[in-house]
């Protein structure tokens, strides 16, 4: 299956080139945006002003003989939840109505570095929670595969952006899997790298000890292109890893002749019977292309999800303590500070919001933290020994990326649990801070596609995308 | 139950204090703008301090320097350490919690030494950022009750402190003053603090309790806020003390609570009560990476250390010959090391002392511009009777105005101390025209000494030494 838009790797040599001008990249993608942006809802913001404007600029640039970077002219479409300097930035929240950043995301600054061009802010389920994109105060996302179904979140505007065309590439955060699990739903290659390999300074806290910025791409070498660009030591991001990013680009084509691939058991059992099978397949082309391939038992990621529900809403309940009313974005008055302080919380957040807060609040609480916070911490710990018992036998896992393919509009929102459960497989990557990435491979019985999960320990991005490049050229 | 009648000798008083110290880096605790007090309102901060979406903390190395040699100076044990966060709505704070030390803090288990020889244990001194600051506009003057509006300056918010907390070791008002002066002491010596309790770079809340006399067990606290001089900490924990007495005398329970202390009013009223505390709901801050400054680290800060008041004061007590209480004085004043100039250069060490306190310390800006040779020269000049004692104190009086050698000012003021002779000549001739007055001397009236001092004084121009004139009526007397 060949990407049915023209490549970020394409596009940056093009425009490198003088081929082709950014200006003319910018015009294609807004064409495409004119024409179904309005059924699929992927932007809460659509910079067309600005991105003309930058991709006007690189093309005086290159015509002054100037290189721009690797991602000259390339568009890009950012989550709503990374701060950009003067636009809006509002994690489809009511609350942050009116507030526009006075400082650029890391990673924002390092796509200008790089010569990319932003051509908007993408919609995501409000501050990151939820798995449809459907928990936007600025109204669903919808699939570009087939519009009655969700694009999957919450980074659910960045992977539609990408399927639709809008953008060859996109970002978005991944806390529990969303990165990766809309990016399954609506058919591209998601990424979620090592905790610490992109700075998070300028992404707006979900949970801090699980959030990465990552990739979206059509194909696994754009994919890795970006992530060069936006990894690497941040001085603002205490939890930043040293040093560069190891190169991952020029090892795509080394193939898997003599790698060790496990299947996590616990992983495959109880999704749908397409979608493991479409895992057994990818299993069998690493096979083929001469990789070992073996089951593997991690018996503590069934855990993982309830872990999850207790550490993240935690550090949310912390995170969003400061939409007060009291500096920015929405206020609604009250009779004094505290009832100011409600009064806004109360209008501004939405119902998945509002119940992660509480769970959170009430799992710190005093004489709860122990049976709470601390055996959930304790949990994740034991899947990262798991995790490190698996990578003395394997150099990469493999598991499905969500247990189905993209649902329909409405056919979870009255049942948290059953949206929760859209994050099993994806989770566990998130409590032991390990890279991990899907790829497309083949579609279910109805159609949608089915994703393939490739999982890494931390730092393991080259190998990880290396077998994501054989499984990506095994397809069909 | 107490008994009523017993009054308030039946009770002791204990008292722990929890200092607030705002670290004097340059820069905040997480991000880079400047740490200074006074500024225009919102004019030093940032995305970090203001706690915008999306921005993160990086730790300042200097107030980890500075914490550690806090530490180090209070004897602490100086361990790996972690951030928490304290969570609590309160419109000072941007972030809505406060990124504090919780249970596992940089520094624990020292102790503070005071001048009378009496030990206060430091249970921890831990790092926390500091809030901003509100003020309430309009119809409550000054209280958020009944105020228009408020205002809020972050300018403060995310300036770096130490919080020093005592073990409940204190007995008395006045050992907690001094427990604050020369933790004071300290921190300014270790270059952690500027110790401006006036600008409130040092805050203490006390906490206290009262028990019968004897008592082993710990009574019900109240903590007191708002302490923001020495006089305010001494007066509210008599006042405090003296109304948990009361309710015991009349057999009522003492509720633990904070309480505020109103030096208007001259008592503490009751703020906050523990059944209506918070629930910080402490977690570790997951936006920093543990904390564990290596060896090597801590020997550089522990090396860079200047001497403590307390080392000072011995010093200076076994090289002048003087009480600790004098000692502590000159240490306090900052004059120790021009007094110890002086008698390494063998000037007396009593009299080096009582210049500096009483004469040097009158003009304190002056001191530190006074060349430390001349005030040398000058005591050298008078331990050997080439001046006196009067004589002496105007031209050190001139030196702290104007400078110059000791040796050419008194010799432009003609000062010099009359020759053997001449003294002896002066005395003799005071003698032989008071007889009755000398016969009275001579009887061991000693209220006459000084009439012949005088005489002595006026005859030589103010050039005789009261002290040899005096010496020199004794040896008179007693050759008959
Ligand atoms: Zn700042």
């Amino acid at each position: 299956m060949s990407a049915p838009f023209a490549t970020a790797v394409g596009t940056a040599a093009a425009v490198r080139l003088g081929e082709r001008t950014a200006r003319q990249v910018v015009e294609e993608v807004l064409a495409r945006v004119g024409v179904r942006e309005g059924e699929i809802h992927a932007f809460n913001t659509v910079l067309a002003g600005d991105a003309r404007a930058a991709a006007d600029a690189l093309d005086q640039r290159i015509a002054r003989g100037e290189d721009p970077g690797p991602l000259a002219g390339v568009p890009v479409a950012l989550k709503d939840n990374l701060c950009t300097r003067g636009v809006p930035t509002t994690c489809s929240s009511r609350i942050l109505e009116g507030w526009k950043p006075p400082y650029d995301a890391t990673v924002v600054e390092r796509l200008a570095g790089a010569g990319a061009v932003v051509v908007g802010k993408t919609n995501l389920d409000e501050f990151a929670m939820g798995s449809s994109t459907e928990n936007s105060a600025f109204g669903p996302t919808r699939n570009p595969l087939d519009t009655t179904r969700v694009p999957g979140g919450s980074s659910g505007g960045s992977a539609a952006a990408v399927a639709a065309g809008f953008a060859p590439l996109a970002l978005g955060s991944d806390t529990g899997g969303s990165i990766r699990q809309p990016a399954a739903f609506c058919g591209v290659v998601g990424v979620k790298p090592t905790y610490g390999a992109v700075s998070r300074y300028g992404l707006v806290a979900f949970a801090s000890s699980l959030d990465q910025i990552g990739p979206f791409a059509a194909t696994v070498a754009d994919a890795a292109l970006l992530l060069e660009v936006i990894a690497g030591h941040d001085p603002m991001d205490s939890t930043s890893n040293p040093g560069p990013a190891a190169p991952i680009s020029a090892r795509l084509g080394d193939g898997v002749e003599g790698l060790r691939v496990g299947i996590v058991r616990e992983l495959v059992k109880g999704v749908d019977a397409d979608v493991e099978a479409r895992v057994r397949e990818a299993a069998d082309a690493l096979a083929g292309a001469g990789a070992k391939v073996d089951e593997v038992s991690l018996p503590t990621v069934v855990h993982g999800l309830a872990a999850y529900y207790l550490i993240a809403p935690a550090e949310a309940s912390s995170n969003l303590a400061r939409y007060d009313g009291v500096r920015y974005g929405l206020r609604v008055d009250g009779t004094d500070v505290a009832a100011m302080n409600a009064a806004t919380r109360g209008a501004g957040f939405g119902a998945e919001v509002k119940r992660r807060i509480m769970l959170g609040t009430y799992a710190l609480s005093a004489g709860y933290y122990d049976a709470y916070y601390g055996q959930a911490q304790r949990v994740r710990t034991l899947i990262i020994r798991d995790f490190d018992a698996a990578y003395e036998d394997f150099d990469v896992l493999v598991s499905p990326t969500a247990p189905t393919t993209a649902f329909t509009l409405g056919a979870k929102t009255s049942d948290p649990l059953a949206m929760y459960m859209s994050d099993v497989c994806t989770i566990p990557s998130n409590l032991a801070g390990h890279p991990a990435m899907t790829l497309p491979y083949g579609t279910g019985d109805d159609g949608l596609p089915v994703g393939v999960q490739v999982m890494a320990p931390a730092l393991g991005e080259p190998v990880m995308f290396r077998v994501a490049a054989v499984l990506e050229a095994s397809r069909g | 139950m107490a008994d009523p009648e017993a009054g308030a000798r039946a009770y002791d008083i204990v008292v722990g204090l929890e200092v607030h110290c705002e670290l004097r880096t340059v820069t905040k605790l997480f991000c880079g703008c400047r740490n200074a007090f006074g500024d225009e309102p919102n004019t030093n901060v940032c995305p970090v301090c203001l706690g915008l979406p999306g921005s993160l903390p990086v730790l300042n190395r200097q107030a980890v320097e500075y914490a550690m040699a806090v530490g180090l100076a209070l004897s602490c044990e100086v361990r790996p350490s972690l951030f928490h966060r304290k969570n609590y709505f309160y419109p000072d704070m941007p972030k809505d919690y406060q990124v504090s030390q919780y249970d596992e803090p940089i520094n624990v288990d020292g102790h503070l030494d005071l001048p009378d020889g009496s030990v206060v244990g430091i249970e921890r001194a831990h790092m926390e950022e500091d809030t901003g600051k509100s003020s309430h506009v309009g119809g409550g003057g000054g209280r958020i009750h009944g105020a228009d509006h408020s205002l809020v300056d972050y300018n403060r918010a995310g300036v770096p402190l130490v919080e020093i907390v005592s073990r409940p070791d204190i007995r008395s008002s006045a050992q907690a003053v001094d427990y604050v002066r020369e933790l004071r002491a300290i921190l300014v010596t270790t270059g952690a603090s500027d110790g401006k309790m006036e600008e409130g770079s040092l805050r203490v809340d006390a906490n206290v309790s009262v028990r019968p006399a004897g008592s082993d067990t710990l009574g019900t606290r109240c903590e007191i806020k708002n302490l923001n001089s020495l006089r305010s900490l001494g007066r509210a924990i008599d006042h405090e003390a003296a109304r948990q007495w009361d309710l015991l005398d009349t057999g009522e329970r003492i509720v633990q609570e904070t309480r505020h202390w109103n030096e208007d009013l001259g008592r503490t009223v009751a703020g906050r009560s523990k059944e209506e505390a918070y629930d910080y709901r402490y977690f570790p801050e997951p936006d920093l990476v543990p904390l564990a400054p290596d060896d090597a680290w801590r020997d550089r800060v522990r090396a860079a250390i200047p001497m403590l008041p307390a080392a000072r004061r011995a010093r200076l007590c076994q090289a002048a010959g003087v009480d600790a209480a004098l000692a502590g004085t000159v240490v306090e004043l900052d004059l120790d090391t021009l007094v110890l100039a002086a008698i390494s250069a063998k000037a007396d060490g009593r009299r080096a002392v009582n210049r500096a306190v009483n004469e040097v310390a009158a003009d304190i800006d002056a001191a530190r511009r006074l060349d430390p040779a001349a005030f040398t020269k000058l005591l050298l000049l008078e331990d050997q009777g080439k001046l006196t004692a009067t004589q002496a104190k105007q031209v050190l009086a001139e030196l702290l105005t104007a400078g110059g050698d000791p040796v050419d000012i008194a010799a432009a003021r003609g000062f010099e101390a009359l020759g053997d002779d001449a003294l002896a000549g002066a005395v003799d001739a005071a003698i032989a025209s008071n007889p009755a007055e000398w016969e009275r001397f001579k009887g061991g009236d000693a209220k006459v000494t000084g009439f012949f001092v005088g005489l002595v004084m006026r005859a030589s121009g103010g050039k005789a030494d009261g002290k040899a004139v005096t010496a020199l009526l004794r040896e008179r007397a007693a050759a008959g």
